[in-house]
């Protein structure tokens, strides 16, 4: 029940910070109703009195493209959990949407928006709010199906014996119960998504540059008049923003959501925020959650309500119905792919088919080289930190803040030191695609060492097991289902970022390693959508085949003998 | 408890059968199963594990439709048909509800309005004696609080059946007596709304101390073997001797074997290499043995005596007794266990006289390790893929029967020293382990 009371102290300061985020949103949306030519007539500058502006623009981009995650989630991996026809379709095209190469798909959806609302700056900002969606939405949809897929199995016969309606169960059991999950992953998501708005607003397609006011745009600039203090302001800037809604947003999600962690001990390590703490003392806040609350209560009296028992029942599977609907699905992915094929081959042939591919792997013989040096150095020192927790409490956060941190700002500092030494760019242009992803590995290897169980170490350090052997029988076993996890993103995120790892630019200087990145950047800035379609496929391949034949078997492995249960 | 109050039946099951899986592994879970629940009456469902109640007990509570059959509740007086509610072994609360939420949570899907639920909620929270914690969440709470709020969720919508589901077994010794009994006073004091209850247990002691009636149903495939009327009043007293004889005579029941079943060695269900066998630990067998050998027993003990003794339940007593009759260590006969001579002689001999003893036993009456043996001999490599009688097996049983008794048989062997069994490669050998 909603009671109006007289507000306190923390109301006020609630109420403050309230106030100022809501007039930071309405400034940051009224620059999006503009028409398109304000962009030329206002263009980016790089004078630090604007950089609070387009950072504000840029997160304000972010959350849009989270709460669009978010809604899509719901729809999208409920719809898989609950219907297995339409899971048999949702499934694996959300696994091929994760392997897709999402800068690649820019030079689509650009123009696709930018004719959607032409002559508004509306279309490029959706453009640009739909690029950072694809990288956050499916391991957001991946998370909810699994979760629903995995409710106890006690619960759901409660739900099903008090006759509980679907919309009521989605309230009271689904939803809470996958909330944990959703929150670590929209942190995961946010976090990722840094790579992509600095790409993703600067986007030259063809002869369309546009660039939209923003923290990404801001660097490219940079890069482009070599302003090495403009760079640093826009390290700066991103560090105080992520630091902002960490501390505003994440950390007091985290510390509500608690409530829904499924352990049937209460936990002596509960999340702290003060942020958090701060809310829930004020009296009005709960009036700001009201509309949510009432949506729910409304959703609630509007179900026909339930009562009675619900009997899970088995409908005999029709033979022909089955057949009908795999004809169907076979049908169309080979429609899909026909007209892949048939938009490609207008201007190419078998012969550029195969050149890319030989790219491609070169592409791939980068990736797996790096992945194995970045784990010789990191699983070593990842294994020290982990098996010291004062060390591993600090230094955790740490490598999470690398993981987000874009790697491409460092990139010029790479091109500078290539020209400067005149070395050979196809060789050390590589290590750029694994700056950003390595932290991947790291991270997860310092969890995994920490849960290493200590009767274990005890037992080890007892015995006098020592050096290799304790590498090879204590440490790596312990630390290898987490291992693989960090490698299997760590890849993933390298395959990604070769697209602008192998062409990189500073100024006028312009460095280019030959590989399948390199070919679908320079297609990306020619306009040549048959080749950058091309390109894609390919590299979309290369990554389904990489987790079918390595990461997922190597996973199987874990799970079956190295789990510590 | 007089039986002059009316026996009007609520529910009643006829032929109910029921499958589990599909196809080929196709298993048969219920058998033509009759039962009648009247008002008035606590009914208990006593049945060793994986004999199928709990597929009766969700049959019955609408969770499940079974295969063939009916399940027929009678209509009331007012016409209307009786209302079932359930309590859980594991308690089911939802974690992020308060144990007030937890409670009205069946009132909340009948869309009773919020203050009458509220109302009905702590009264329900009251009776059971949880006053004082209607705010507190499920993880605070002890095992046998949770099952207290589980118990007053399925009270509070005024069913007139209450299904149990093994509902103390998750307990400790202590709580589960306080619970028993607590259920037992608002039961005969009538403070509960409930007509009948009907609760699905695998402790005789405790059917023989709630239930006014006691179905003992049969594994493999699941029926009703016996019905047992228990005229006994409350409070019963565990060590009256009327209590003790009938709690022998139901471990009687259970170890008898039902005339219809044609079974060739033991209680196993199947013949030959097809038998279905238990895991069992060599080593917990061979306490056993040393158990019934050492005084005061000397060789012949009394099923229940013995599980008092041991504080084993019939989960794990029964297939232990049943597995050393197989080998032919001990005669299983009325309610009792005697050891045979041999297996005196292994209670007195050392590792490896045991060790041969025991080879010898399982060479000669377990058919599965007969028949791993043979094939091991005589392939020249003498290496033999586990998956080869994992095939065999699954020509007969569910997938799951077959990789529990290929597992049993494959423990046996390597105790026994007669096989060993790598399990990276899957397979089967004679040779000694690398």
């Amino acid at each position: 029940m909603l009671r109006l009371t007289a507000p306190n102290r923390v109301d006020a300061i609630a109420f403050v910070l309230l106030t100022g985020f809501a007039m930071l949103v309405f400034r940051g949306a009224e620059g999006i109703a503009e028409p398109l030519s304000r962009l030329r007539i206002e263009p980016v500058m790089l004078d630090p009195l604007y950089l609070p502006y387009y950072a504000l623009r840029t997160t304000l981009r972010m959350f849009a493209a989270l709460l669009a995650s978010l809604v899509f989630t719901l729809v999208v991996a409920t719809l898989a959990a609950r219907s297995w026809r339409a899971g048999q379709i949702i499934l694996p095209a959300l696994d091929i949407l994760q392997s897709v190469p999402i800068l690649g798909f820019l030079t689509f959806t650009v123009t696709f928006f930018m004719g959607l609302f032409p002559g508004r700056i509306l279309g490029v900002e959706l453009a640009a709010v739909f690029a950072i969606f694809t990288s956050q939405a499916w391991n957001m949809a991946f998370s909810f199906y699994q979760s629903l897929r995995s409710v106890p199995s006690d619960l759901d016969e409660v739900s099903r014996g008090f006759g509980l309606s679907p919309v009521r169960r989605f309230l009271r059991l689904d939803l809470p119960f996958a909330t944990p999950a959703l929150v670590w992953n929209m942190m995961m998501s946010m976090s990722g998504g840094w790579f992509f708005v600095v790409a993703s607003e600067a986007i030259t397609v063809g002869n369309t540059t546009v660039t939209l006011p923003g923290i990404g745009s801001w660097l490219a600039l940079a890069i482009g008049q070599r302003d090495f203090a403009a760079i640093g302001w826009a390290v700066g800037a991103m560090a105080v923003v992520i630091l902002l809604y960490d501390q505003l947003v994440f950390r007091p999600v985290v510390a509500w959501a608690d409530r829904f962690r499924f352990e049937q001990t209460a936990s002596t390590e509960r999340p702290r925020s003060w942020a958090y703490d701060l809310f829930r003392r004020t009296r009005l806040l709960p009036l700001l959650f009201a509309p949510v609350i009432g949506l729910g209560r409304l959703l609630l009296m509007l179900d026909p309500g339930g009562g009675h028992r619900r009997t899970t029942k088995e409908r005999p599977a029709s033979r022909i119905g089955e057949l009908a609907w795999q004809a169907l699905l076979a049908a169309a992915v080979i429609f899909a792919a026909w007209t892949i094929i048939g938009f490609v081959m207008r201007s190419l042939n078998w012969g550029d088919a195969l050149a890319v591919l030989g790219l491609g792997c070169l592409t791939m013989l980068r990736v797996l080289v790096l992945i194995a040096l970045a784990s010789l150095i990191w699983v070593p020192i990842g294994v020290w930190i982990g098996l010291r927790p004062k060390w591993a409490e600090r230094l955790q956060p740490v490598a999470q803040f690398l993981a987000a941190f874009p790697a491409n700002v460092l990139f010029p500092f790479a091109v500078i030191a290539i020209v400067h030494w005149r070395l050979s760019p196809g060789v050390w242009l590589s290590p750029l695609m694994i700056l950003g992803t390595q932290w991947y590995i790291l991270f997860n290897v310092i969890a995994g060492a920490s849960a290493i169980p200590t009767d274990l170490r005890e037992a080890a350090g007892m015995f006098g097991v020592k050096g290799w052997q304790w590498w090879r029988q204590v440490a790596l076993p312990g630390i290898f289902p987490y291992y693989v996890t960090g490698a299997l993103t760590a890849s993933g995120g390298s395959w990604n970022a070769s697209i602008v790892a192998e062409a990189v630019s500073w100024g006028h200087e312009k460095l280019e390693a030959s590989g399948l990145g390199a070919f679908i950047a320079k297609a990306t800035a020619a306009g040549d959508y048959p080749r950058v379609a091309l390109g894609i496929a390919v590299m979309s391949l290369f990554v389904i085949a990489f987790n079918r034949l390595l990461w997922r078997p190597l996973y199987a492995f874990a799970e079956r003998r190295l789990r510590l249960s | 408890m007089a039986t002059i109050a009316a026996t009007r039946p609520l529910v009643e099951l006829s032929n109910v059968r029921h499958h589990y899986g599909k196809g080929h592994g196709q298993m048969l879970v219920l058998d033509d199963v009759d039962l009648t629940l009247n008002e008035n009456e606590i009914v208990g469902l006593l049945g060793r594990s994986g004999s199928g109640k709990s597929t009766l007990l969700r049959s019955i509570a609408g969770l499940l439709r079974p295969d063939e059959g009916q399940v027929r509740f009678v209509p009331g007086e007012d016409g209307r048909e009786p209302s079932v509610s359930m309590v859980f072994q594991t308690f089911a609360l939802f974690p992020w509800l308060t144990v007030l939420q937890n409670v009205e949570l069946g009132l909340e899907a009948q869309r009773v309005p919020p203050e009458q639920r509220r109302t009905r909620a702590l009264a329900a929270i009251d009776l059971i004696g949880l006053d004082g914690f209607e705010d507190a969440y499920p993880k605070e709470l002890s095992g046998g609080m949770r099952q207290r709020v589980g118990l007053a969720r399925a009270m509070v919508v005024d069913p007139a059946l209450l299904l149990m589901d093994e509902p103390f077994s998750a307990l400790d010794v202590l709580t589960a007596e306080t619970l028993r009994t607590d259920l037992l006073d608002l039961w005969c004091e009538g403070r509960m709304p409930i007509k009948s209850i009907l609760i699905v247990t695998h402790n005789i002691e405790e059917a023989v101390l709630m239930c006014d009636r006691i179905l003992v149903f049969s594994s493999n495939p699941g029926r009703v073997a016996a019905e047992i009327k228990v005229d006994l009043p409350q409070p019963r007293d565990r060590l009256d001797p009327a209590f003790r004889a009938l709690v022998d005579d139901i471990y009687a029941r259970m170890t008898a074997r039902a005339p219809a079943v044609q079974v060739n060695d033991g209680l196993f269900p199947g013949t030959g290499i097809a038998m279905v066998l238990p895991v069992v630990s060599t080593n917990a067998l061979a306490g056993l043995i040393e158990e019934v050998d050492g005084a005061p027993f000397n060789g012949r003990a009394s099923m229940a005596d013995l599980a008092d003794q041991l504080q084993l339940e019939i989960d794990e007593l029964f297939p232990m007794a049943e597995t050393l009759q197989l080998m032919r260590f001990a005669d299983l006969s009325g309610a009792e266990i005697a050891l045979t001579p041999a297996a005196r002689r292994y209670a007195a001999a050392d590792v490896d006289a045991r060790k041969a003893q025991f080879a010898q036993a399982l060479l000669a009456h377990v058919p599965l390790a007969q028949h791993i043996r043979r094939i091991l001999d005589e392939r020249p490599s003498h290496v033999a893929p586990a998956r080869r009688f994992r095939d065999e097996l699954e020509d007969h049983m569910s997938p799951d029967y077959a990789a529990a008794t290929l597992s049993a048989v494959t423990h046996s062997g390597r105790y026994a020293e007669i096989f060993a069994y790598h399990e990276d490669a899957d397979q089967f050998s004679l040779d000694d382990p690398s």
